[in-house]
This record gives C-alpha cells, structure tokens and sequence, in this order.
C-alpha cells in the first residue's frame, strides 16, 4: 500500500533532537530517523519501546551456562574420567573450580555473539542486503526524519521548517 | 547545610552504648585460666551438641589421653583462642568500618583523578565518610600497639617464644618484626590521613576560589595518592591481616581485600546519599546517579568474587599442604560463613543488581546494600577468625557489640562531619556536568 511521507533533513544532532520533540509535540507519527552515528537519547525522544535485547541476552548466558555444564561434564567426568589436579574424585562437582572459568567464558560467549546475531535479525541485516536508507548522504553528514502524511502537508511542512531542517522532500512511498 | 538530626544522633549514640556493653561482657567473660576455658567448652558442647561442637568434643576428648604435656598444651591453645575471641571481635569490627572508609578514599581519589564528571555532586558526601579514617585509624593503631604489648594473642609472629621454634618465621623476622610492623601501619596511616585532609582542604577552597587553581591541585595530590594506595593497601593487607596467618601466603591478597574494600565503601556512598536525599538535602542528586552507584555495586562485586575464585582456584588446584591448609580450616570449621559469604557477595547482588531499572529504585539499592555490607563484613570475619580463634567462633554478644559500637561510632562521626560544610560543592568545574548528568 502506497502511502505518502516526508523526508527532513538534517545537519546537526543537536537541532535534531529538539526537531523531533517539536514534532513529537505536535503529534505527528515519526516513521523513523536515519542517522550517521547513534544519537544519545534519540530512542526516548522519539518514544520507541526500551530495548528487549538484555532479557535475550541473559537467556543466551543461561545457556552457555548449561551448554558449558553439560559439555565438561560429558568430557571430563563421563566420556573419559580424568584425575584433575592429582583428586581422582571424578565428581563434576567436586572438581567445579577447574571448569569455573569455561563456565564463566561459555556464559560470556553465548550471551555476546547470540545477541549481536539477535541484534542483526530484528534489525532487518543481514549479508548482501540491500541499504534501507533512502539517501546517501544519511551515511555522511545528514539527519534524514521521516514522518507519514495524513492530508496536512502543509502545515506539516511549516513546522518541519521552523524546526531547523535544511532540505524538505515529500514522496510515495 | 546539613544538621545532624537528634534521632539520628541518639540513635548512634545508643548503637555504642549497647555496643560497649556488648564488647564489655566479651571481655569479661573470656577465661583466665584453663581450667575455666575447659569448663567453658564442655558447658557450651552440652547446650549446643551438633556442628562444631562436636568437633571440639572430639579434640579435647583426644587431648585427654594423651600424655600430660600434650594435654595441657592443647588446653592452653584453647584458653588462648578463647581469650583472643572478645580481641578478634572487635578487630574484625574495627578493620570492616576503617575499611570502608578507606574504599571510600580510594573511590574519590580515582573521581578526582580520572577527572570524572559524573560524580562531583557527592563529593561532600564521600569526604564525610573518609572523616572515620582519623579516630579509625588512630583506634586501629592502638589495637596494633596493644597487640605487639602482648595483650592478646592475635598475631603469633609476635610472640618471640613462637619464632624461636619457627624456622619460617625465623626468615620472614627482617620483615614480620614489632618494631617494623608500627612503623610501617604509621606510615600507611599518615598518608592516608594526609591526603583525605589535603583533599578536602583544597575541595572546599575551590568553592571558594574564583579560579580552578585549587581543583588541578587537587587533581595531582590524588593521582600521587592513588600511587601511594596501591602499594601501601597492599602491604597493610600483608601486615594487618595476612600476618595472622603467618605460614601462608598469597600474591593477591592485597586485590583482594582491595575489591572488598572499594564494593563495602561504594555501597555505603550509595546509602549515605539515598539517606541524605529521603530528608530532602543534596536536591540535585538524581536516579541516574544512585544507577551509576548500583552499578559500581555490581560490577566490584563480581569483581571481588572473580580474585576470591582466582585466589581459590589456584591454591586448590595446586593443593600444596602449607597454601591449602588456609581453605581446609575454613571450609571444615567455618563451613557457614565461608559458602553464606560466597552468597551474599555473588549471587545475591549479580541475580538482584543485574536488572537495569532495579538499579534506580532506592529502597531496592539500601537493601542490596544492607545484604552486601554483611557479606562483607563475614569476608573479614573469615579473613581474620580462622587464624584467632579456631573452631571456637561464634557470632554472639563480643561479636555483634563490637560492629552496633563501631558502627555507632562511624556513623556517629560521618555525619557530624557532613554537617561541616554545605552538601553540594558550588565551583566545581564539572558540577554543572554532574547536575545535569543523566543516563
């Protein structure tokens, strides 16, 4: 379905943020901000929902916990008993210490590499994927802002100047 | 300003009343002779029966048939761990609250140092809290001095009939001496003292001052300071501690005792400022600084648990008698306050502190705080009760005085001392970072 939005641009954070409150404050939809460099508190000014990432992120952990439990316990203790540190006890438990620290790092790796992947498959990224931002220049020096349209373009239009934006397009969508 | 408000007062004031009484009747009531120490025992074997009672039983029972000189010397040890009970009780206090001062010095020498902008607006609040270090660390002095006058029996080393049958301590006599030792602890004390006077000295002439003169001052003497901390924390971990255990010996024990140090003293900034702020002073502290402090909380928690497991890890792997002899009374004797420890200092803040919202509620920080400040206090208490007292612990009337004493005592000075200048520091070049600084 083909609808109809505007592209602000701009060329300074700063004037940006205050753009999007202004907007924010007019009640008009923000479809989304394309930016060169990640914007401190532009999230929360534009009212997008906090981040679910540490709650996945923290499920990762517990898994390689698991996995790396699981693992040593299959190598060290099942598969091929060994006599760690002159204690033959051949107890996971009572030989934790040694497999402390591949219980540390496992966690440590889960959690980061699943959640970067996690990160890049809610994020739309993947390999040969085409760029989604609509001009170039959102990758140098500008700030594009896209807002959706509801027949008040022009006043629309209006606010978006008065807010500091440089260059103003409207297009289909 | 900030005035001391009378309930706060009294109740502080009441805290070392009963602390003193408590303290008092550990005092008294510890043997002066073995026979009492022995009825001592078998009395308290019969009320209590299981867990390390029983242990106790066994060792004296043994005791009893062998030789008389045998016998008599496993009696006299007792009557001296029982004797050093009341000693440690109030060391163990003693050294918990210096050291979170301490920690607190530390944390706002690296403020200074690392010129961080976030902080500034507690500033008045921490330096408060380094005031303990002047009656602490003089009190800690006269502890040490009444130890090497032979008043208890805390550090054996200094016991000159004991190294005359000790090789090891023999060696280890150029350093591990009376003499040496005072001058040492003086010399750690002094420059602890001096910098925490300078640096508030020059924190309150820069709100003065119509230049930033005093604050560059100030930032060198705590980059000069924080030098001196590393190596002279260190060394005071050797001496004040370690000591006690004079056979054994760990290269990190000084981290150690550092990290316990720096979460105790983080998490005591954290409840001064959410105390200060429920009365309605220092206005223009917000959440995003408590989340900052929580944070701190969290992160020196797991960071103190990482260099316990690093210090375990290696001794119990390697498992030379004369390293794992220091774990195995620990773990066979102290069996509670060893793993409950591990608990509070571990689990319980990286399961409770590791939400990012819960970080920020106040009531949630104190009482994360509260269950950390006690983990930390059981991390001294194992530090130093294994090689005092033995089996013979106990956590009762010479224990719990001397922390409600302590305690009393610091929070009785910390406050006195908040009340000396205003909350807030005024020209700091940063405080306007610091009072807009947000998350």
């Amino acid at each position: 379905m083909a609808s109809k939005v505007i592209h602000a641009y701009y060329n300074d954070d700063d004037v940006l943020m205050q753009a999007v409150k202004k907007v924010k404050a007019a009640r008009h939809h923000i479809e989304e901000v394309y930016c060169p460099f990640p914007v401190h508190g532009l999230d929360k000014a534009m009212g997008l929902a906090p981040t679910r990432i540490a709650i996945t992120s923290f499920m990762y952990g517990c898994l390689g916990l698991t996995v790396a439990i699981v693992m040593m316990n299959y190598i060290m203790i099942q598969d091929w008993p060994q006599d760690i540190g002159g204690k033959p006890s051949f107890s996971y438990i009572e030989n934790m210490p040694a497999f402390m620290p591949i219980m540390f790092e496992l966690t440590v790796f889960f959690a980061a590499h699943l959640m970067v992947i996690t990160f890049y498959l809610r994020s739309r990224l993947w390999p040969f994927k085409k760029a989604e931002n609509p001009d170039v220049r959102s990758t140098d020096d500008h700030f594009i802002m896209e807002i959706e349209v509801h027949g008040n373009e022009t006043d629309l239009t209006a606010l978006l100047k008065e807010t500091g934006a440089v260059e103003i397009n409207s297009l289909e969508k | 300003m900030y005035t001391f408000s009378n309930r706060l007062k009294i109740g502080s004031l009441i805290l070392m009343a009963l602390g003193l009484v408590g303290m008092g009747i550990g005092f008294v009531s510890a043997p002066s002779t073995v026979e009492e120490a022995k009825s001592m025992v078998a009395a308290h074997d019969d009320g209590h029966g299981g867990g390390h009672g029983e242990v106790t039983h066994e060792a004296t029972g043994t005791a009893a048939h062998a030789d008389d000189a045998h016998a008599s010397d496993h009696d006299e040890h007792l009557l001296h761990q029982l004797q050093n009970r009341p000693w440690s009780a109030t060391y163990v206090a003693l050294f918990f609250f210096f050291m979170i001062s301490l920690g607190v010095l530390a944390f706002y020498g690296v403020q200074r140092a690392s010129q961080a902008g976030w902080s500034p607006m507690l500033f008045r609040v921490m330096e408060g809290i380094t005031a303990w270090l002047v009656p602490g660390g003089v009190l800690l002095f006269v502890f040490l001095v009444l130890s090497v006058l032979h008043m208890n029996h805390l550090f054996v080393w200094m016991d000159a009939e004991t190294v005359a049958h000790d090789e090891l301590l023999q060696g280890k006599a150029g350093y591990l001496n009376p003499t040496f030792f005072l001058v040492r602890a003086a010399i750690y004390l002094g420059g602890w003292i001096a910098y925490r006077e300078i640096s508030r000295r020059l924190s309150l002439a820069q709100d003065a001052a119509d230049d930033n003169s005093n604050f560059v001052k100030n930032f060198r003497w705590s980059a000069g300071f924080l030098v001196f901390y590393l190596v002279s924390e260190s060394m005071m971990s050797w001496d004040w501690i370690m000591s006690l255990d004079p056979h054994w010996f760990s290269t990190l024990f000084g981290w150690y005792v550092f990290a316990s140090m720096f979460v105790s003293g983080i998490t005591v900034i954290a409840m001064v400022t959410i105390y200060l702020k429920s009365r309605g002073y220092l206005p223009d502290v917000n959440d995003s600084h408590i989340h900052d402090l929580a944070k701190f909380m969290f992160g020196i928690s797991i960071f103190w648990t990482y260099l316990w497991f690093s210090q375990f890890m290696l001794i119990w792997y390697a498992n030379i008698p004369e390293e794992v002899t220091y774990y195995v009374t620990r773990i066979e004797n102290y069996s509670l306050p060893f793993w409950g420890m591990l608990v509070m200092n571990f689990a319980f803040p990286l399961l409770v502190l590791m939400n990012s919202d819960y970080k920020r509620l106040n009531w949630f920080v104190i009482m994360a705080g509260i269950v950390v400040l006690m983990g930390h206090y059981l991390d001294v208490y194992n530090m130093v009760m294994p090689a005092t007292v033995g089996d013979q612990w106990y956590i009762g009337i010479p224990e719990i005085g001397a922390v409600l004493f302590f305690g009393g005592a610091f929070l009785f000075w910390v406050f006195r001392a908040l009340t000396k200048a205003p909350l807030q520091p005024t020209r700091n070049p940063y405080i306007e970072e610091s009072r807009q600084f947000h998350y």
